[in-house]
């Protein structure tokens, strides 16, 4: 057996070229974080069930932590700084920030990740659509209840905007 | 923890694959959607040589409609099978779990083949796949063959696959006119494992006729309830004499129990759970 191996990966990260070897065992969110140091991205339970680590990967949102660099080689990967950083999620991050929708913030990131996904895949203003959306990640701060405000807010928004 | 070390290789066809599966099968893991395996690698209870990576084989990840068959590639994902019109068409029963199984997240990256090789005893798919008639298509350097669903599924984490084999794809028959179907899970938070839960396709629906009643999350495999099955034969979904002796039978099948919850508990919630899918058989 081959001890150590390493692959060199290409990959778009926040529209950034990277080019780069990596220890085929590191997890995208390990690599995302040590090696790039976008820290945004939160590394929780490591076994995709808390969803701190969700970043989306050729435009579906995953779990960091369950796939490896590896993988995404060739892939085009964005985190939560290049969701802020593009004005992507903008809305949400002022939602959340009115509707005190984090506390320490550990999951904010995925949090915010998730909830991008379902706004732009079309949900509504539904709180039990947007609960079950939600459902892979955890908060030990909030109850939820802000975090489901905040989304809902958004969901209203866009609701209205193309009624218009 | 992090993943212990292994080899990596990424066969770009299924015939690659197999040859490496063939070459290096005692020490080799294959790596689906690697939303189960994952989690294994990081609490280093998978601790594999080589992991040969499935992801980039195309021709796994299709979705093919035949006459009488839809045919899944192993590698087709959850989300690619909830986009999927002809899923919706032509598998209701599939169709109405899917939603169901884990979250959002795990949908986009976790695979049919991967669940089915899998065979974790709470999974969703194991036991879809049961009431759904499916067959399980094999390959390997060798030969290829054929396993019923029924067949699949032989223990705790254990399937008829043989060393050196890969699931190719899973053929499911198109559903008659008159069939329905219910599935109904009991968790703690939607997306999580059941603590018990049912999957039911019946050929009609008044009487009853044919049916497959598969429970999950209950047992060391996903348990086909053949006694349960004669008791509502013949009956309807609201008869409650037969329904009562449906839950009566429940008693003779061997359930196991887990870390959460006791086999009296399962049995309990198996009934609930059997219930409730038959008053949403559809």
């Amino acid at each position: 057996m081959n001890h150590a191996q390493q692959v060199d990966i290409e990959l778009i990260v926040n529209h950034e070229k990277i080019n780069c070897r990596v220890p085929v065992r590191v997890n995208l969110v390990d690599f995302l974080r040590n090696e790039l140091g976008l820290t945004g991205s939160h590394v929780g339970c490591e076994q995709g069930v808390c969803g701190a680590c969700t970043v989306e990967v050729d435009g579906t949102m995953v779990r960091g932590c369950l796939m490896l660099a590896a993988q995404a080689d060739g892939s085009t990967v964005n985190t939560i700084e290049g969701f802020a950083e593009s004005g992507r999620a903008g809305h949400l991050q002022q939602a959340f920030a009115t509707h005190n929708a984090l506390q320490c913030g550990f999951c904010t990131p995925g949090m915010l990740a998730s909830a991008l996904e379902y706004l732009e895949q079309g949900g509504v203003a539904d709180r039990a659509a947007i609960r079950q959306h939600i459902s892979g990640n955890y908060c030990r701060c909030t109850g939820y209840q802000a975090i489901v405000d905040a989304i809902e807010e958004v969901a209203g928004q866009t609701e209205t905007t193309d009624g218009q | 923890m992090k993943a212990p070390d292994f080899n990596y290789q990424r066969p770009a066809s299924l015939s690659a694959a197999l040859q490496l599966l063939h070459d290096n099968d005692q020490d080799a893991q294959l790596l689906a959607g690697g939303q189960s395996l994952m989690p294994m690698l990081h609490l280093r209870i998978a601790q594999p040589d080589m992991l040969i990576d499935l992801n980039r084989i195309d021709e796994l990840a299709t979705i093919d409609a035949g006459d009488a068959h839809i045919e899944i590639g192993s590698m087709v994902r959850y989300a690619q099978l909830e986009a999927s019109e002809q899923i919706k068409t032509c598998l209701p029963l599939i169709c109405s779990a899917l939603p169901h199984i884990a979250h959002s997240a795990i949908r986009n990256r976790g695979t049919i083949g991967g669940s089915a090789a899998l065979a974790d005893p709470a999974a969703e798919m194991p036991a879809l796949l049961i009431a759904s008639n499916a067959s399980i298509n094999l390959v390997s350097t060798k030969a290829s063959r054929v396993v019923s669903a029924d067949d699949f599924f032989t223990g705790l984490y254990e399937t008829a696959l043989q060393p050196g084999e890969i699931i190719k794809s899973i053929s499911i028959p198109k559903p008659g006119n008159n069939s329905v179907f219910g599935f109904y899970e009991i968790t703690r938070r939607h997306g999580d494992y059941a603590m018990a839960g049912v999957a039911i396709s019946a050929q009609q629906q008044s009487p009853l006729h044919k049916m497959r009643v598969v429970f999950f999350g209950v047992a060391e495999k996903p348990l086909r309830a053949h006694n349960c099955e004669q008791a509502l034969e013949n009956g309807t979904a609201n008869d409650s004499g037969a329904i009562d002796l449906a839950i009566k039978s429940l008693e003779q099948l061997p359930l196991m129990g887990d870390q959460h919850t006791g086999v009296d508990s399962k049995r309990h919630l198996a009934g609930v759970a059997l219930k409730r899918a038959l008053q949403e058989l559809h």
